[in-house]
């Protein structure tokens, strides 16, 4: 007999720390099924036979957001055996807002009191038992960062789940709201029983105006009249609307426990801190070259210091394996094809994307110690105003500022996106960001065409796409997401010091990802490729200006020759392209070799159509690790394909004004 | 002498008020309401986003951001003249 149990509580409250504490390395993420919200389980370290699922951080139940409507259902239909609520000790006012709804559902619930240290620190207590005993559940105290008080929490979450103790008390309302939660609970009770759904938590989302729950309950015309009814009543004599009498009902009920179990200064020490902190991180001159600052800091440490450092060694050490593999191949005789396969296409392929492991992970560490720290949620305030002008919120830069390093990660960071919209449309601007794969094709065709003006053309390509993106989102916001842009109602937690195992079991977790994909896509894509390239379509095996994919080059070359670079092998290595933006320089240097191992790019291009073709390359479609990013996080294949051929016309039309206005200019 | 109500984004920097009433509809409301705006709360604005929006207002022990726009659906009386 296993015990699962779920981790419920308010963003920011510790919660991720303690799964991560709760369960180590042992834990699985995914979506939930449907929606692209993220599912944390694990088993239980040292307990035998127990679970543990995280779910996402939220402040009510109310069927708002993806998050709270998955959190609900999860609680609802698949009840675990209990629930841990997770509050912060600091801010309990607010976190007890979430227990009072879970308390409803009628599921045996302990609330694991974090972040106690704090308090304590700060000179405030929490009468623990009083406490306990008002709500009728267990409180225990905890650090999630120390996993002081964890052992005791889990030793009384087991007794719990296993004497399957219910709450005793559910009803924390008094006057009018009383009597219409009373009244309707009566009226519908023999359709919740028969659904199986708490009936006193039925009751309250009714009188909130739940339409989804009205419409579970399959409840009559006649009913939902009665339910109105009874509300009605309450709204009148209470002199206010529904949902504000139950969030009054309960903040006050919350106030009086607090007054007589809580005692605790207006600021805590990290509140204090914190306050003196954002004196100069939000302040009204410092906070732009601050966050300028900081995020070129990670850059130049991600891609020049530590990140490329790992990646040349890294690099080196795949490049070992591969001769290596080679020499053995030889050794043993196999077939040329065979042994071409797999070390022109498979470790060439694949070796080359994996060298990115070092430095995407670097990159993560840097963005986990941001977003760990509290500080992503000072960018999201400060940048807030520029973003709502192109139809965004502040949440919303942060993907974006990680689009500069690499698309994937950026696109996955989307979603601590509260709005399905602003997610939608962050992915979408997100690919215009010049991602670092880039930076190969901008370095070789500077060298052969722009030696002068190398960092003026750099610098103009950065800004092209910052332009395209705001382009982009003025024109999405006009024309497909019209709706109004979603509140920005957003908690800014205290500054606190990450700890070591989040951050490294975060890096951990990406690594795996990225692996995963190195070995399934990225290889599946660097056989198609090869094969495409070395054989024609008699499949005889043939140089590659003979094969499939020089053929499809020809084919596609025209599409390009009135941005001025029609020839095939310029066609061609757009479309290797696709698989890692590096592989346009790879297969341009295969397709057109010149002397000393560079492409002989003067030939097939002038000062002008090289310019043209990095603005192509800026703007074209991201490679397929990125596209299948899009496509997992987006939910759906349509909506990518829409993306792809949008990014393919802005690319051609951006490439073409640039050809015209620079003929016009007299260049050639 | 009684001060008149005001909406939330025209409380000035460092000033505490009660809150009076809170308006808006649909996601938004329920949003400000669940986070702890509920009438008779105390909140504090402590300052403005560099670009002078969104705002961070203090309640209940924490800070919170929202933009003025959402804060002019919420009405407080300035604190100390609640008398």
């Amino acid at each position: 007999m296993s015990i699962h149990f779920a981790l419920v509580g308010n963003q920011n409250c510790g919660k991720s720390t303690l799964f991560n504490y709760l369960t180590g390395s042992n834990q699985h993420v995914g979506n939930f099924p449907g929606v692209t919200v993220q599912k944390k389980e694990g088993a239980l370290l040292r307990v035998p036979d127990a679970s543990v699922i995280d779910l996402p951080g939220i402040y009510s139940l109310s069927p708002y957001t993806s998050e709270e409507i998955v959190t609900r259902d999860l609680l609802l239909y698949n009840k675990p055996d209990a629930i841990i609520n997770v509050i912060d000790a600091t801010n309990i006012e607010r976190s007890l807002y979430l227990s009072l709804q879970l308390i409803e559902l009628n599921i045996p619930m302990i609330i694991a009191l974090n972040m106690m240290d704090e308090l304590t620190a700060s000179g405030g207590s929490i009468d623990i038992k009083a406490m306990s005993e008002a709500l009728t559940i267990p409180v225990v105290p905890i650090t999630a960062n120390s996993g002081e008080g964890v052992a005791e929490l889990v030793r009384q979450a087991i007794s719990l789940a296993e004497n399957k103790r219910l709450p005793e008390r559910l009803d924390f309302c008094s006057g009018p709201v009383h009597t219409a939660i009373h009244a309707i609970a009566h009226l519908i009770e023999r359709k919740v029983r028969a659904k199986g759904l708490p009936l006193r938590f039925s009751s309250t989302k009714l009188i909130e105006g739940d339409s989804i729950f009205a419409h579970e309950l399959e409840l009559s015309p006649n009913e939902l009249d009665i339910i109105g009814h009874f509300t009605e009543e309450m709204e009148t004599s209470l002199g206010t609307d529904r949902e504000a009498a139950l969030a009054d009902m309960r903040y006050a009920y919350i106030e009086k426990l607090c007054a007589s179990t809580v005692h605790k200064p207006v600021h805590t020490d990290a509140q204090m801190r914190s306050v003196k902190i954002d004196y100069y991180l939000t302040h009204k001159y410092f906070a732009l070259p601050i966050f300028v600052a900081i995020m070129g800091l990670i850059f130049w440490l991600t891609f020049d210091v530590i990140g490329s450092f790992l990646s040349s060694l890294l690099e080196e050490g795949i490049d070992a394996v591969t001769a290596t593999a080679d020499a053995g191949l030889t050794a043993l005789d196999i077939s040329a094809p065979m042994h071409s396969l797999i070390i022109d296409g498979i470790f060439s392929g694949v070796g080359s994307v994996l060298s990115f492991l070092p430095t995407i992970i670097t990159l993560f560490f840097f963005l986990s110690l941001l977003e760990d720290s509290g500080y992503m949620a000072r960018v999201a305030f400060v940048m807030d105003k520029l973003l709502r002008k192109i139809g965004l919120s502040g949440s919303s830069f942060v993907p974006m500022i990680i689009g500069f390093g690499c698309s994937v990660p950026a696109i996955m960071a989307t979603r601590t996106l509260a709005s399905e919209r602003d997610r939608k449309m962050t992915i979408m601007l997100t690919p215009f960001m010049s991602c670092s794969a880039k930076l190969p094709i901008y370095g070789i065709f500077i060298a052969a065409f722009f030696p002068d003006n190398g960092s003026l053309v750099m610098l103009s390509l950065y800004f092209l796409g910052i332009i395209m993106a705001v382009l982009s989102g003025l024109l999405l916001k006009s024309l497909i997401y019209k709706g109004k842009p979603v509140p920005f109602v957003m908690e800014l937690p205290a500054y606190r010091l990450p700890t070591s195992r989040n951050i490294l079991l975060h890096m951990w977790s990406k690594a795996k990802d990225f692996l995963h994909k190195a070995f399934t896509i990225i290889f599946l894509a660097s056989i198609v490729i090869w094969f495409l390239q070395s054989f024609d379509t008699r499949f005889y095996m043939v140089d590659a200006s003979e094969s499939m994919i020089a053929q499809i080059g020809r084919l596609i070359a025209p599409i390009f020759a009135p941005l001025g670079f029609g020839s095939w092998q310029a066609a061609t290595s757009l479309l290797t392209g696709l698989t890692a933006k590096e592989v346009v320089i790879s297969t341009l240097s295969v397709l057109a070799v010149g002397t000393n191992g560079a492409p002989a790019l003067n030939d097939m291009f002038s000062g002008l159509t090289a310019y043209t073709f990095l603005v192509y390359c800026l703007l074209y479609p991201p490679c397929v690790a990125a596209l299948a990013t899009i496509r997992r996080e987006m939910n759906s294949s349509m909506h990518t394909l829409v993306i792809i051929i949008y990014q393919l016309a802005v690319a051609w039309l951006a490439a073409f004004i640039v050809r015209h206005i620079g003929l016009l200019l007299g260049f050639n | 002498m009684q001060k008149d109500i005001l909406t939330l984004d025209k409380l000035p920097l460092g000033q505490s008020g009660i809150i009076q009433t809170v308006g808006g509809e649909g996601i938004l409301r329920r949003r400000l309401l669940d986070m702890g705006l509920t009438p008779k709360t105390k909140v504090m604005v402590r300052k403005k986003a560099p670009l002078g929006d969104p705002l961070e207002i203090f309640l209940r022990g924490y800070e919170l951001t929202l933009r003025a726009d959402e804060a002019a659906k919420i009405t407080v009386l300035p604190e100390g003249d609640e008398k």
